[in-house]
């Protein structure tokens, strides 16, 4: 334990002196405290002579101003703040030689890599954790609501998802930096798997579809019903392994307490519409949380496989000077 | 009175797929000695050391280290023992105390105790008037000087110096030399060089190992070496090149 914490300190040391994490930091704060902002002057107006309707303070987070939302913006560029942390993590020490003189004192080996990884996650904790604090002061000032104990429990239950989902992107990162010894090499990565998860998996996913589960052009409604189904079905899970899609749809269910199923509204079965049509009250939290918690798992199980790997892989390497 | 073997080795041996780079390796070091391990690059130095250290799992053999099996207690091992890699590197942005304060507390030295070993030591390998630059900005010398001093943080039993005098211009060479020589004689720790340069070797080497292609074609004193390698008899001129070259050709 010893080992880790003196290489944990060591790494925080470097990521508040490490002017490109500052920039990223700076850059992604600035965006949304713009985004919250531009949102809560809007409800400022719409606001006004209303009686408060339920939730509007999450509404700061998931409404779309002008561009996007906060959440969605987050799930855009959050994985940049995870990359910029671990795309170099080990690859610099083996180009500065640092990396074996590291691993002949009297340390676990995985003690160097743990540090490294979890210096990431305090770094991400302290970015996200500051964004939610400045946007709900920022929100309390413009529309002067404050938020109920529902409302800061669900905001808690959406920083959590954040950091594991940046966290994961942090483990990639990190996966490329054991992989690759060049840090130009591992930066390229890891940006292609972010741009290539992010975007093409919807695209790839719709298109496997198409090939697997066509859409048929029938006149009968039942058959063609059945198979938009499951059209749409494959279409979810290829987005599955798409971390943005887990953090997309977990995040507007948890945010959103009118919202009672990640599905879409059009694949719900008639009960569920008719239910959905009857009470039209907000969800409890409890049952948010339900509904969000296989998402959670999911992501928490992708960001230790993916950290798992990169373990593995790093300590089964030789670790040779030159 | 009998010195206490402090490295051991038999029967030594790492594959890499079907190449051999280390062969059979048997080799024992005493308390308090200077060995210098000498052959041409890609002779397989490195690659003992490296299993020395508990770095990389022997194919099949035996190492001891101060009686640990470095496979098995790869911390204890680490915790006596201190290693120079060829080329060190240090963390540029870092001044040299910054360096030194680092290893130290991964050894689990207290800072109080850092503190004063860190001001002697930079005095010793004669970098206390550029303690506070970045080591980014140091020659070639001054980092393989502090790479000593790094070494020497955590007074180590014995240590292993890989390749010390590379790049070095003579003068840096030199210091590097006497350096190691004071660390043995004044200090009573054990030594274990390599390099591919023999009056290196042969100036402060109490014992040579000559390593070619895997294999330690000889071991012992440089006199011994002179006497079973070209058999000269006692008394006889002769150079470490002779002796070398002999070796090298047979390999």
């Amino acid at each position: 334990m010893h080992g880790i914490f003196t290489i944990y300190r060591k790494e925080m040391e470097d990521h508040f002196g490490s002017i490109r994490f500052l920039l990223i930091a700076a850059l992604i704060v600035m965006v949304g405290v713009i985004i919250a902002s531009m949102v809560g002057m809007s409800m400022q107006d719409e606001l006004k002579g209303v009686a408060k309707p339920n939730f509007v303070f999450l509404l700061l987070f998931t409404s779309t101003g002008k561009l996007f939302s906060f959440t969605q913006f987050i799930g855009f560029l959050g994985p940049l703040i995870g990359i910029i942390l671990g795309f170099d993590a080990v690859n610099r020490e083996r180009t500065g030689r640092t990396l074996s003189k590291l691993v002949s004192q009297p340390i676990y080996r995985d003690a160097i890599i743990n540090a490294k990884f979890l210096a990431g996650v305090t770094m991400i904790a302290i970015v996200m954790a500051s964004l939610v604090l400045i946007i709900s002061g920022l929100g309390i000032r413009l529309i002067g609501v404050v938020p109920g104990a529902d409302e800061v429990w669900r905001l808690l239950i959406y920083l959590v998802l954040s950091i594991l989902y940046i966290s994961f992107w942090l483990g990639a990162a990190i996966l490329f930096s054991v992989v690759f010894r060049s840090t130009a090499t591992s930066a390229l990565a890891s940006l292609a798997a972010w741009i290539f998860l992010s975007f093409f998996v919807g695209l790839g996913g719709s298109f496997l579809a198409d090939a697997v589960a066509p859409m048929q052009q029938t006149a009968d409604v039942a058959q063609a019903t059945e198979a938009f189904i499951n059209n749409d079905r494959v279409q979810r899970i290829v987005s599955f392994l798409a971390p943005a899609t887990l953090y997309g749809d977990a995040t507007s269910t948890i945010l959103d307490p009118l919202r009672k199923t990640p599905r879409s509204f059009i694949l719900m079965g008639p009960l569920e519409r008719l239910s959905l049509s009857r009470f039209q009250n907000p969800l409890p939290l409890v049952q948010s949380i339900v509904i969000v918690a296989p998402f959670m798992i999911s992501l928490i199980a992708i960001t230790f496989i993916c950290f798992g790997i990169c373990y593995m892989v790093f300590m089964r390497q030789e670790i040779r000077s030159t | 009175m009998e010195k206490e073997i402090v490295i051991h080795m038999e029967g030594l041996t790492k594959r890499y797929g079907a190449q051999t780079v280390v062969d059979r390796l048997s080799l024992d070091v005493a308390e308090g000695e200077i060995f210098g391990f000498l052959g041409p690059n890609g002779a397989g130095k490195t690659t003992t050391m490296l299993m020395l250290l508990g770095l990389t799992e022997p194919t099949a053999g035996t190492v001891r280290v101060c009686g640990f099996d470095p496979a098995r207690d790869p911390l204890k091992v680490k915790e006596i023992i201190g290693y120079l890699p060829e080329n060190v590197g240090f963390y540029e942005d870092m001044d040299a105390r910054q360096n030194l304060r680092y290893i130290a507390r991964l050894n689990r030295i207290p800072d109080q105790v850092s503190t004063v070993r860190i001001d002697r030591l930079l005095d010793e390998v004669d970098l206390a008037k550029e303690a506070h630059k970045p080591v980014g900005s140091y020659s070639k010398g001054m980092k393989q000087r502090l790479g000593i001093a790094e070494v020497l943080i955590k007074e180590p039993r014995v240590v292993f110096l890989d390749e010390p005098t590379i790049g070095l211009d003579p003068d840096g060479t030199n210091k590097m030399l006497d350096m190691i020589c004071a660390l043995s004689r004044e200090r009573q720790m054990t030594i274990f060089f390599s390099s591919h340069l023999l009056d290196q070797v042969q100036r402060i080497s109490d014992r040579i190992g000559i390593m070619i292609k895997g294999k330690l074609v000889a071991a012992g004193p440089l006199a011994e070496l002179a006497q079973r390698g070209l058999g000269l008899e006692e008394g006889e001129a002769y150079t470490l090149d002779q002796i070398y070259m002999k070796y090298f050709k047979e390999g």
